[in-house]
């Protein structure tokens, strides 16, 4: 069954010269706003450039991710967790099992695709310290090795035991919040890396940051909380509109 | 000679992208909407290449087209079993009272 999108309203000729009134203005606004951008200003490149040795790794956009600018990238994996949080308290994910005769070619493919995915997101995170990669994409690559197994309706939420999902899905925040709290105990200031320790850091940072991302992905993807969370062992399900005894 | 190439490899990039971007707007089947929306990330992200921002590319092509794709076709599949007038879409069939 197809969806479709709601029928369009009626086109209301009398809203055209307004509405070309405001695209050209808009138009007009952009390209003016283009021409007065300072040319050739490469933002703070330069400056970064000259830190890259404090910031224990020898990838720019890894130093300014997890270092320079660390408390953005903290807020960020706190938003991710948040949305599973809020994904959680709607619903409870489909029972997957359902389907008794999966395609082999896909159980086939997804068992073979899934821990070389695994190692691929691994190797990501690694050579986020001197290349592109990091924890975010290695975290989504995580996160698409679930949502295949999800495709093909291996158990994967049912295999996790709850606490240990959940604990999962905390890790990285709690692994940067730690490191930060360390830096404040060490350092005196939140997130001011000590030099000594600065590339390790980072490293476990990172690592604990895309087993948490990969797993937010991939339950957001099966779309509520799993089959047997701790949650509805304590309050068992009611029936939708009646009230708890 | 090779510049060439990749000047006419970026016009061709760059219409394509803004061909995509608006039947991903203008395409009245939502599933072809979130297909085109796939195709579109994936092509972004040659873009971000073509940018030289490895990092971003990266990132596009993982999270914009490989797992909000999904995430969207799910929602659909949701949508579907809602339109087809089963009453709730999420935990009926567990609970077994639906």
């Amino acid at each position: 069954m197809k969806i479709r999108t709601k029928n369009r309203q009626k086109w209301q000729p009398s809203l055209l010269p307004l509405l070309l009134l405001f695209v050209t203005g808009l138009t007009a606004l952009l390209a003016q706003v283009i021409y007065v951008l300072p040319t050739g200003g490469s933002g703070l490149s330069g400056e970064v450039a000259q830190l890259q040795k404090q910031s224990g790794v020898s990838s720019p956009v890894t130093a300014v991710l997890m270092n320079f600018r660390g408390y953005d990238t903290l807020l960020e994996v706190m938003v991710l967790l948040l949305a599973v949080i809020g994904a959680w308290s709607l619903t409870k994910a489909p029972l997957s099992g359902k389907n008794d005769h999966p395609s082999p070619v896909l159980v086939t493919a997804v068992r073979l695709l899934a821990p070389l995915l695994c190692l691929v997101a691994m190797y990501l995170v690694w050579q986020g310290g001197h290349e592109a990669g990091g924890a975010f994409q290695g975290g989504a690559l995580l996160g698409g090795a679930g949502v295949l197994m999800l495709v093909a309706d291996l158990p994967l939420m049912q295999k996790i035991p709850a606490r240990s999902f959940r604990l999962g899905l905390l890790l990285g925040p709690i692994v940067f919040l730690a490191v930060a709290l360390f830096c404040l105990v060490m350092g005196g200031e939140l997130l001011a890396y000590p030099q000594r320790w600065v590339a390790s850091l980072l490293l476990l940072i990172e690592t604990a940051c895309a087993v948490s991302i990969g797993l937010a992905l991939a339950s957001l993807f099966a779309g509520g909380r799993p089959p047997d969370d701790l949650l509805d062992k304590e309050n068992p399900a009611v029936p939708y509109g009646e009230k708890k005894p | 000679m090779t510049n060439n190439i990749l000047v006419l490899f970026d016009i061709v990039l760059i219409v394509t992208l803004l061909l995509l971007a608006w039947q991903v707007l203008a395409s009245e089947d939502i599933f072809s909407g979130v297909v085109l929306f796939i195709s579109f990330g994936l092509l972004m992200a040659l873009a971000w290449v073509r940018l030289r921002a490895p990092d971003v590319a990266l990132a596009e092509a993982a999270l914009g087209a490989g797992l909000t794709g999904p995430l969207f076709l799910s929602a659909l599949r949701r949508m579907t079993r809602i339109h087809k007038g089963e009453r709730r879409l999420d935990t009926d069939e567990e609970r077994g009272d639906g």
